[in-house]
Parts: C-alpha cells; structure tokens; sequence
C-alpha cells in the first residue's frame, strides 16, 4: 500500500520570517500553516476551491491553500492573515473598515477575504463596487450577505487611495 | 441611571479585532497536548443491513491508534440511542440516532466506524481500508412517496413511515367553505436546503480519570443540549460534564442539535486516555449535518367576491429524514405560522411528519417558517391572479388592523402558550415597503422593460414570527476583586456578537465602559443551566437577564457604599468604574475595593442582609414568544433564456421592538435576506428516488455570493414588547423568512407573459427554463 506519510524539508518565507520545516508530500499549503506552523487563522472551509476561507498571499497572489501543496510553497513568500497587520500591531487600513462597516460577523471566512481583498485593492485601487463584487465572487460568506464587506472594501480603497489609515 | 449610553447605539464589536487577526479560537484551533484525530466511515447506502465490519487492514495503517464500530464503545452506550431533544405526545415513533449505527443505517452518511490516529490524514487512509459488508434495503427518498401504501419502510420493523401525527386550527372551517363564492386549491412544494455556517461541526474531548469528568469542546448553538445529550448517554452527574464552545463559525439552526459524533468522541478519548478531536469536512457537513425545508402542502382557501379569506385548510407532510433528533417542531411551526398577518376566518390543518432515508431534519434559519409564509403568501397572489385584484390589495383586505392588538389567533403555539400576537403594525409594514419600493409605479417600469425585451417583476413577502422563547437564559454578573465586571450566561453566539449586545446592556446599568466588561459564553461549567442559541431568543432572553442582574448588582454597589460614606443611596451614582457621591467633591469608592470589602476580606462586616460578593443571578422567563414582523418586497429581472435572476432592488421594513444595537440589527438582516435569497433560487439539496444525495459539494449545491445579492433598503419600524424589560423581539431569522416568498412571486410576476406558475421553492435557474418551456407546450396545446 503506498505511504502517504513521505515527507520532505521544505523552506519558505511566512509572514516575513523565515521557516524549514518537514511536511508530508500531501499536506496542502493550508494543513502545513494550521498543522505544521500553527498558523491558524487560515480556515478551511470546503477544502475544494470554491469557499475561498483558506485564501492566503503567494508572492503576492491570492491563492487557495486548499489546492496548493505545501511543498509547492518551497522558496516563495507566504502571507496569511496573521500577517497583515501594522507592524506595531494595529489593524491595517482593510482590518479596521472591517471593523467599522461591520464586515464580518462569525468571521470564520474573514481571513480569506482579508486576503483576497489585501491583492485585488493593491492591484485595482480604483475598484469600484462592481468590480469589488466580482472580485469578492469567490469568498462565500454565510453571514452577512457581503454588503457590509463591499462597503468596508470601498471605504479602505478610499482610505488607501488618499494615504490615509 | 446611565440608562440609554450605549444601549440603542451602532457600538463597535467586541468580538472583532481578534477575528480579524486570525486570533479566533475555533474547533479546529485548538491546540491540545497530545491530541489524536478521527475519522468515520459513513454509509454509501440509504438504508442497509451492516453484515459484518473488517478492520484488519485499517488497524495497519501507521499512525492508527484504534479502530471502533457501535460494539467496541464503551458498555453504557450500548443499545442507546441520543437523547431526543424536544419530547411531545404528537410523535408516533420517536426514533434517534445509535452514537455509531449498530445493525442498520437508515441515510447515506450515517457513521458505522471510527478511527483514531495521530493525523487526520492518517485517519482517513485507515477508513479507505475498513471493509464494511453492506446488504442493501429499498430505501424512500420523499416524504409524499413515504406515505404512500407499500412504500420502503425506513426503517426495519416498522410498519409505515409515520413519524407523528397532529391537527390544529380554529373557527368553523366547515361553515366559512360553505359560505365561500369561490374556492382555490394549490399544492405547494417547498424543498431541503440546509445551513451550511462556513465552519462545519467539530468535537474535541477530554476525560479525566482521577475526577471521572468531560471536559467536550463543540462547535455547536446549544452546549447545556450537548450536556443533557452526553450525561444522558454516559449516566454521569451533570457537574461531571463541561461543553465549551470555543468561537462558533455560523450556525444557522443545524448546530442546534446533538450529534452521534458529540458521544463517540468522548467515549474514544475515556477509552485512550488522551484528547480526541474530529472536525467535520464540508463533504461530511453535506451528508450528516441536519437540513430542512421538504414539505407538501395541499390547500384550499375559501374567500368572498372581495378577495377577503373566509377559511384556510389543508394538509401538510413534513419531510423529518431519517431520524427525530429535534422531534415534530418544524411542522409544528409552519402550522402555526401560516395565519401570519391575515385575519382568517377560520383555520384547519392536518399535518402528518413522514420519516425517509434522509439527513434528518431539524431548525434551520426560520424554522418551518419560510415554508409557511411561501404557502400563505402564494396563496393571496393566487387570490390575487383569480380574483383579478392587485396582490398588494388582496393581502390589505386581510390584514390584522393595528388596533386589535394584542391579537389572539386561536392557536397554541410550540412554548404551550396561545398564540397572541403583542404588537405590531401590519398594514403599515407593507405600506411603507410598498412605497419604499415604489410598488405602485411598477407597472409603468415593467411595460417599459418589457418594450424592451426585458422581464421584470415584483412580489412581496409579510410574515409574522414568533421569536424570544423561552423557557429562560440566564445571566450572572460579578464584578472581579480587579474591578473588571464579568457577564456569564448560556448565550452562545456563533457571529451574532452576543458579546457586544449583552455588554451594552450591562455597562449602562453599572455605569462602565465597553472594554471594562469580559463576556463568557456558551460553557456549561461557567453558567449551570441554559437552553441555547435558537428561535431568535437570546437578546429577549439572556438581554433581559442581563439587565435584571446588572440592576442588582447596581442596588448592592449602592448599598455598600451608602453604608460606608453614611449618606442615602440617592445620593450615589455609579460612574466609570466607581461609586460617588453626586456633586463634585464627592467621595469615591471603586468596584475593585469594594468587591475585595465583600470577597471575604477578614476585618470587613458586611452591612445587615447583604450577601457576599459582588455578584447576581437572574433568569428571565418570558411568558410567551414575542412576534416580530416585517413586509419584503422583491424587484428582479428574469433572463428567460438561461433562467438567470437578477435582484434589481430588494426592500425590507423590519419590526423586532426596541433595538439594543442598529448596526447589528441590520446585519442579522441583510444576511438573513441572503440566506432566504439563496433558499429561493439557488440552495436545493437534491436527492434521487432512492435518496442518494446528488449534491455534495459547493459545485453542485450552489450558495449565495456577493455578485447575486444586493445590499437591502432596510426600514425600520418599532413596537416595543410589553413582554420584556428590553422591549425587544428577536431579529436573526426575519431577514430569511419571507425571502422565498417574495422571490418567487416576482419571479413569476416577471414571467407572466409566458403564464408561468410556480408553487415550488427554489426556483433553480433550470427550473424557470423548464418552467417556460412547460408553459409554452401548455399554450401550443402539448401536454
């Protein structure tokens, strides 16, 4: 019988700091933050591709940590959720219109939006409510029927735009 | 004092800097010392014979500690079954599910087997490898063919499918079809969808030998349920069993019950001796978590030359799946909810619950509700079609006029109260709803539209809704020897921010600050007794709680105080944290010294009959349910040719009383209208006749995502309650409720040019091709 358990070292950036550490060849990216590194702020809601909860930054693209192995992850630049706050520790200017549009409720599909909306607003600053919501089209959300994520979106696309917190 | 600071007000969440950091603690986070993982081997088969379970190549796998069926469990649980959560004389047959099923399995999914090993991963290769020698049965997969004679019994021994029988109604149901001008009759068909909260199920355990206890985390509405289910199943003393709930990610009904797995993880973690933890994955979630919304209904109503109901009757199967976890309660719901606003002359309906190898059935956002108000709304658009009269002004010939209330309908309702409405406007809700929507200028919009090709329609949806029942939630407020006040209670939010509500209420009345107070929820060995996050009952519940504990504890700060400043306890307030004399010199004593003077610090005498610490306990207990409601109203746009629904503009008036925070409020809105979108015409779990499930990913069973629903125009509308100190009705399930209703008549209004007609829910975008297509072979004289 074949033997998942095989495993490989693997090095790779996670949130700014360097990581080695031994996986199994099967772990997806996902299992290896949550399991391996302890990072567990990166949910798995379907574990095939489509809630977008476990979504997390590989060198800068949004990407499903359920459907990329972890040893795929071998030398990139890993960001989860846990990463994206200021440096000294308060929320970014996306975590706080979160807060303050009341974009999240059970906030288990929270860190994956986060993230998906961490790439789309540095690579679309201008998005408009439209674009947002395509953008945000792959981020199932069970709570709060999107609309306060859509204006948290807009407000910190503002904010952003301006240079502002 | 201090009323009203923060009670009424948008106040910002408690609960979100840490979620947004990935700081939440969920099931699956927990990091415990030494932790193994299970998995379950599930049915393929609807309903089978176990012949004989072969674990020998599972045992192999590396990293396999144990492998389990129903007879390697411990000796107390065999032969039991789970402890039916809501017992009533109208069940025939009140069959629960075995913790593993022992000698048949009566829905795909039910567990048979379970691994325990040091990785998930390894888990599942060992269940790959259990060999389970299945001898198949016939199986039923709808409640109306399991009624019918000779249908496969669900399970073996029994004679019919018959869960539970009842009957209810008002009036002379006899006499109004007498009288009736005209009688219309519609069957209506609405379908199962389920809950689906983006974090699934999950039970992690801990025994301890030395004090013979649980200690259960679950991902569940309900921990004193899950307490009352595993003391039940382990005979143990209540006290030897704690449930926590760690962050909860959604729960949306289905996490309201007690499941197999929150029996056969405790046992395997007293069996090792280390913790066990199992997390449901989505695939598992699809087939074993509970669903709900299969009903038939069969009506016929009985109305004047006006419009106006002379009498309602019917039948109604209720789909209860396999097993009766939660018992009859959602029929019981659809059957009292279906007067909602009207004024029915008389009323009269036979309900029968049919058992089917299904999941079971249980409480999902409305309860049996959404069903009830698509049946009777649909019925006054049929009134509406018939009588030639708009569907607005069928529905305002119906209404309960704003000064009968309170108005008493004739009903028991499911707390053993009668069912009387306490307040509430209906004509106004659907007037402002129907003007906010410009309802009467729609026509003109529509023939425009269709000039141009393009069909759009509109419908509305009234409901009233039972919510804030009973029996109680309690809460108990101390104010730590630190100063800190804390809240306990058996609320259990899973994204509600019971957290944010429930400190509102208290900091108003000891006069503290948000971040002054820390909120412990949904742990069973914090707060002894509690019933659960269910029935839009815990603002009502654990909030008037709430209030009376923190008043008391306002009282007793007070009397402490006036007794070592010698003044009147009119002469003190509490403010920031510490009780003054009022003026501006006043003396001052703070929560910290004072609760250290009453925590058994030697030397301090309490004054005459105050009892130590700074503590109190309050259990509010309603004396019936408090009925929200609301009218939504529904502008879509149909493509006929993919089927493709468009929400133009979606608008909600919403009643649930005094409201503790608008921000919240709103939100618990617009995702409850979410939910009822995706119930309406995307969510339909589907079965074939042999109740194989068919839909058991996100790629077949298709949820609700930000291109297809629209941000609410949400009005507000306030009848305070009598009924509660708060004044507040229940708010998490209204958005949902009338959703499907309102949908569907638009969607229908928008196809009138092709004369669609639908009575079932939801309406996929191949249903309304399908649908079309019918009605054109109807037109060309096919069949």
């Amino acid at each position: 019988m074949p033997d998942g358990r095989h495993t490989r070292e693997i090095t790779l950036n996670v949130n700014g700091e360097s990581r080695t550490a031994e996986v199994e060849d099967r772990f997806s990216l996902a299992d290896f933050l949550r399991k391996v590194l302890g990072l567990t702020g990166t949910h798995l809601g379907c574990e095939h591709g489509v809630c977008g909860a476990c979504t997390v930054l590989v060198d800068g693209d949004s990407v499903r940590g359920c459907l990329m192995l972890a040893v795929q992850a071998e030398g990139r630049d890993v960001i989860t959720v846990e990463g994206l706050a200021n440096a000294d520790g308060t929320l970014n200017p996306l975590q706080q219109a979160f807060m303050d549009h009341h974009g999240l409720q059970c906030g288990f599909c929270t860190p994956g939006i986060l993230t998906t909306l961490s790439a789309y607003l540095r690579d679309h600053p201008d998005a408009d409510e439209a674009a947002l919501r395509e953008a945000l089209s792959g981020n199932i959300c069970r709570c709060t029927g999107y609309e306060t994520i859509v204006r948290a979106a807009l407000s910190a696309a503002e904010n952003l735009r301006k240079g502002q917190p | 004092m201090n009323e009203k600071v923060f009670v009424g007000q948008s106040v910002k969440r408690l609960e979100d800097p840490d979620l947004l950091r990935g700081g939440g603690q969920f099931l699956d986070d927990l990091k415990l010392p030494g932790l193994l993982e299970a998995a379950f081997v599930r049915s393929p088969f609807a309903h089978a014979r176990i012949s004989s379970i072969d674990v020998e190549e599972a045992t192999k796998v590396p990293g396999v500690v144990g492998v389990y069926s129903a007879h390697d469990l411990p000796d107390v649980m065999r032969g039991k079954r789970i402890l039916l959560q809501v017992p009533n004389p109208a069940i025939t047959n009140p069959i629960t599910q075995e913790p593993l099923a022992s000698e048949e399995v009566c829905f795909v999914g039910e567990a048979v087997c379970v691994i325990v090993a040091d990785t998930r991963h390894a888990a599942e290769d060992a269940a790959e490898r259990v060999i389970v020698d299945w001898d198949p049965m016939p199986a039923t997969g709808h409640c109306d063919s399991a009624l019918k004679p000779k249908a496969p019994v669900v399970h073996s021994g029994m004679t019919d499918n018959v869960a539970g029988r009842f009957s209810l109604g008002y009036g002379d149901i006899d006499q109004a079809f007498r009288n009736a001008h005209h009688v219309l009759r519609e069957r209506y068909e609405p379908h199962r969808g389920t809950g689906h909260p983006m974090e699934c199920r999950g039970v992690a355990a801990i025994y301890d030998a030395v004090a013979d206890a649980f200690r259960i985390w679950s991902s569940t509405q309900t921990p004193h349920n899950t307490q009352r289910g595993v003391v039940d199943m382990f005979e143990m003393p209540e006290d030897h069993v704690r449930i926590i709930t760690p962050d909860v990610g959604g729960g949306f009904g289905p996490k309201n019950q007690v499941y197999p797995e929150e029996m056969v993880i405790p046992a395997l973690a007293q069996m090792l001796g280390r913790p066990v933890k199992w997390a449901e994955d989505r695939r598992e979630h699809f087939l074993t978590t509970t669903q709900e919304r299969d009903q038939v209904w069969d009506i016929s109503v009985a109305i004047d030359d006006d419009g106006k109901i002379l009498g309602l009757k019917g039948t109604l199967i209720h789909d209860a799946g396999a097993y009766l976890p939660w018992g009859t309660i959602m029929p019981y719901i659809s059957a009292t909810t279906v007067p909602g606003p009207y004024r029915l002359g008389a009323y009269k309906i036979d309900v029968t619950v049919a058992f089917t190898n299904m999941v079971p059935t249980t409480p999902l956002r409305g309860a049996g509700r959404p069903q009830a108000v698509y049946v009777m709304e649909r019925i006054c658009d049929l009134i509406a079609r018939e009588r030639a009269i708009d569907p607005a002004e069928v529905r305002r010939r119906n209404f309960i006029p704003a000064d009968a209330m309170p108005f008493e309908m004739g009903l028991t309702y499911r707390d053993g109260a009668p069912v009387i409405y306490d307040s509430g406007d209906y004509p106004e809700a659907q007037a402002k709803a129907l003007a906010r929507a410009e309802y009467d200028s729609f026509p003109v919009r529509q023939a425009k539209a269709l000039k141009q090709g393009r069909y759009i329609g509109i419908g509305i949806g009234n409901y009233v809704e039972g919510t804030g029942l009973g029996p109680f939630e309690g809460a108990t407020i101390r104010i730590l020897t630190n100063g800190r006040v804390t809240i306990y209670t058996g609320a259990t939010p899973a994204g509600q921010a019971h957290k944010t509500t429930l400190t509102q209420i208290c900091a108003d009345q000891l006069g503290v600050g948000m971040t002054d107070v820390d909120v412990v929820v949904g742990d069973t060995g914090m707060m002894p007794r509690g019933a659960g996050t269910y029935a839009s009952r815990i603002t009502v519940n654990a909030g008037s709680s709430v209030r009376m504990a923190s008043i008391e504890v306002r009282e007793k700060l007070l009397k402490l105080a006036a007794a070592k400043f010698h003044v009147a306890e009119d002469d003190l307030e509490c403010r920031d944290g510490a009780v003054r004399i009022k003026g501006e010199q006043g003396d001052t004593i703070s929560f910290s010294d004072l609760a250290k003077m009453t925590s058994g610090m030697p030397g301090y005498v309490l004054p005459a009959g105050v009892k130590p610490d700074l503590e109190a306990s309050a259990y509010f207990t309603p004396p019936q349910a408090t009925y929200s409601n609301g009218s939504h109203v529904a502008e879509v746009e149909v493509d006929p040719e993919t089927g493709l629904v468009t929400i133009i503009k979606y608008t909600v008036v919403h009643d649930c009383g005094n409201v503790i925070n608008p921000m919240l409020v709103d939100g618990q809105i617009q995702g409850g209208v979410a939910h009822g979108i995706g119930n309406a015409l995307l969510e339909r779990m589907v079965y074939d006749v042999d109740a194989n499930p068919l839909t058991t990913t996100f790629a077949e069973y298709l949820m609700p995502t930000a291109e297809l629903i629209p941000g609410c125009d949400i009005v507000h509308m306030s009848s305070p309650t009598p009924l509660n100190p708060l004044g507040a009705k229940g708010a998490g399930e209204g958005g949902t409720i009338p959703a499907p209703a309102a949908l569907v008549a638009a969607v229908e209004n928008a196809l009138k040019p092709f004369d669609v007609r639908i009575t079932d829910c939801p309406i996929l975008p191949q249903r309304i091709v399908e649908l079309i297509a019918e009605a054109e072979l109807r037109k060309t004289g096919g069949n």
